[in-house]
């Protein structure tokens, strides 16, 4: 196989700057913190994202909610539009590229993207293999629904996690049932003593030096976010509540009746997620929330949690 | 407030709020988050974390904390802002959103991002004036660096190597302490030790 591997971190000798390394790759998670990422399909979206304090901007072409809807195969987007998204702000910029699919991930390297997220909401590019992320300067987001995928994902070089959720749903169950999920799974881990921690590794199939670091730090060694049907204040402030230390909002905002008042109310409520005054506040007179899915109804293939292996 | 264990606030609007309170315990210190205006009195010292400056603003704004930042300064509140926390302690900031507004109070223009995106990012020794024990560990993620500076700036380190060599990424004027870069993602406590000395010396 002869795949050329994009741009190798350098690994700079005496003063001469090293990029690429895992520490400035987590380390950047680690500045979004309390923060909220909006999903943006416009840079007029991007500025409103912008203006109302979120902390980064996720450019894609099409909401999710728009992505079920339309179906068919969604893919990486325009480079022009990604373009358009990185000169209209000064917040970071992330974008998405296929699971798997390592040449659109090369691509958005080459743009100047500063986070690649793996994403299921995309169409699955390979159905065995995520992409090898130690081989990029761009950082990797990428989802999990458990501990194991986190830590799977963290072995291929992610430097940050989001819990999946189903995303475009409006629908904050799945987001729940994840994060719950992982980080009850990383308290289980803090109970265990040293010899149990090897079949710990072999049950959740991931690597055990890995497991061994959740199970000392009782929490992950990158930054955990949560994703997929936020949709009100409320919800964003349930995920930190939940121990989320940050919120992905996708079609949330701008698939509801004022995005701007929304979107500067979900930033609040994050910031303030344990202090229900304020939250009450904020979620006074925002209009139509996006009307949303159960989960429940939603046949199997259109499941975007499922997606990930 | 006892003299031996100074209370240094963390601002907690948004940022890597943990790890400056993970390091300023390391230093001694007790750390307490800040979000509200009267969460500001009682403090010795205040830092302003790392994160996305935007943010930091807008909520500072919304959240009735500027003016009374502002004030906790100008009364010579000792303050230590890293990345972000430096943008906020800048007077004049290049390269932010045309309405950002900052706490100031170091004479000094600061360029936001000025190393660039996140591809960018990058670690490097710096040599750090008034620290013992060899360079420190300068860790930059999306960085700003500082532009000039007045009079009354003393410029604490400066890049050596690398195309960036040169330019200014740690500051102190008074009571008032700014790096480029992030030493609470280190492990090393010396810049967090550096200020709690001198959040101890301002108590005194």
């Amino acid at each position: 196989m002869s795949t050329s591997t994009p741009a190798t971190p350098s690994h700079g000798e005496g003063d001469q700057p090293q990029v690429g390394t895992a520490r400035v790759k987590r380390g950047m998670a680690e500045q979004l913190k309390g923060g909220v990422i909006m999903d943006v399909v416009t840079p007029e979206q991007a500025k409103i994202a912008e203006d109302a304090g979120a902390v980064a901007v996720m450019a894609l072409e099409r909401v999710p909610a728009d992505i079920r809807k339309d179906g068919g195969v969604a893919r990486m987007s325009d480079p022009d539009m990604i373009d358009g998204i990185i000169n209209a702000v000064s917040i970071p910029v992330m974008a998405k590229s296929r699971i798997g699919h390592f040449v659109e991930a090369q691509v958005l390297q080459a743009l100047g993207v500063d986070y690649i997220d793996e994403s299921e909401v995309l169409t699955p590019a390979d159905e065995l293999n995520h992409s090898d992320k130690w081989a990029f300067t761009t950082p990797f987001v990428c989802g999990a629904t458990n501990l194991g995928e986190a830590l799977r994902r963290i072995a291929e070089g992610a430097a940050m996690i989001r819990s999946k959720g189903e995303a475009g749903t409006g629908n904050v169950v799945e987001a729940v049932r994840h994060m719950r999920q992982i980080r009850s799974d990383i308290r289980r881990l803090a109970t265990l003593d040293e010899t149990e921690l090897f079949v710990a590794a072999k049950n959740l199939q991931a690597p055990y030096e890995l497991v061994k670091e959740v199970a000392q730090l009782g929490k992950l060694p990158v930054v955990l976010f949560s994703a997929g049907g936020v949709a009100t204040p409320a919800d964003a402030a349930l995920m930190m509540q939940l121990g989320a230390e940050g919120v992905f909002v996708g079609s949330g905002i701008f698939k509801s009746g004022d995005p701007a008042k929304r979107a500067a109310a979900v930033v609040k409520a994050t910031t303030f997620y344990d202090d229900p005054d304020v939250i009450a506040k904020v979620s006074r007179g925002l209009g139509e929330a996006m009307v949303g899915i159960n989960c429940d109804t939603l046949p199997e293939a259109e499941r975007y949690a499922n997606r990930g292996w | 407030m006892s003299s031996s264990t100074p209370v240094v606030g963390v601002l907690a609007l948004q940022g890597d709020v943990r790890e400056h309170a993970v390091a300023l315990a390391e230093a001694d210190a007790l750390a307490r988050p800040v979000r509200r205006p009267e969460e500001l009195a009682d403090l010795d010292g205040l830092v302003i974390p790392g994160g996305e400056s935007t943010t930091m603003s807008n909520l500072a704004l919304a959240f009735g904390l500027m003016e009374p930042l502002r004030a906790r300064v100008a009364e010579g509140l000792p303050v230590y802002g890293s990345c972000a926390g430096m943008i906020m302690l800048a007077d004049k900031i290049l390269d932010g959103r045309d309405d950002q507004q900052s706490v100031g109070g170091i004479d000094m223009t600061v360029r936001r991002n000025a190393f660039g995106r996140q591809n960018e990012s990058f670690e490097s020794p710096v040599d750090f004036a008034g620290l013992e024990g060899g360079p420190l560990h300068g860790v930059f993620i999306r960085a700003p660096w500082v532009e000039s500076v007045g009079a009354g700036v003393q410029v604490l380190a400066e890049l050596s190597g690398g195309p960036a060599a040169g330019r200014v990424v740690a500051v102190r004027q008074g009571n008032l302490l700014a790096t480029s870069f992030h030493p609470e993602l280190t492990g090393d406590h010396r810049v967090h030790a550096y200020f709690v000395d001198l959040v101890r010396a301002a108590a005194r």
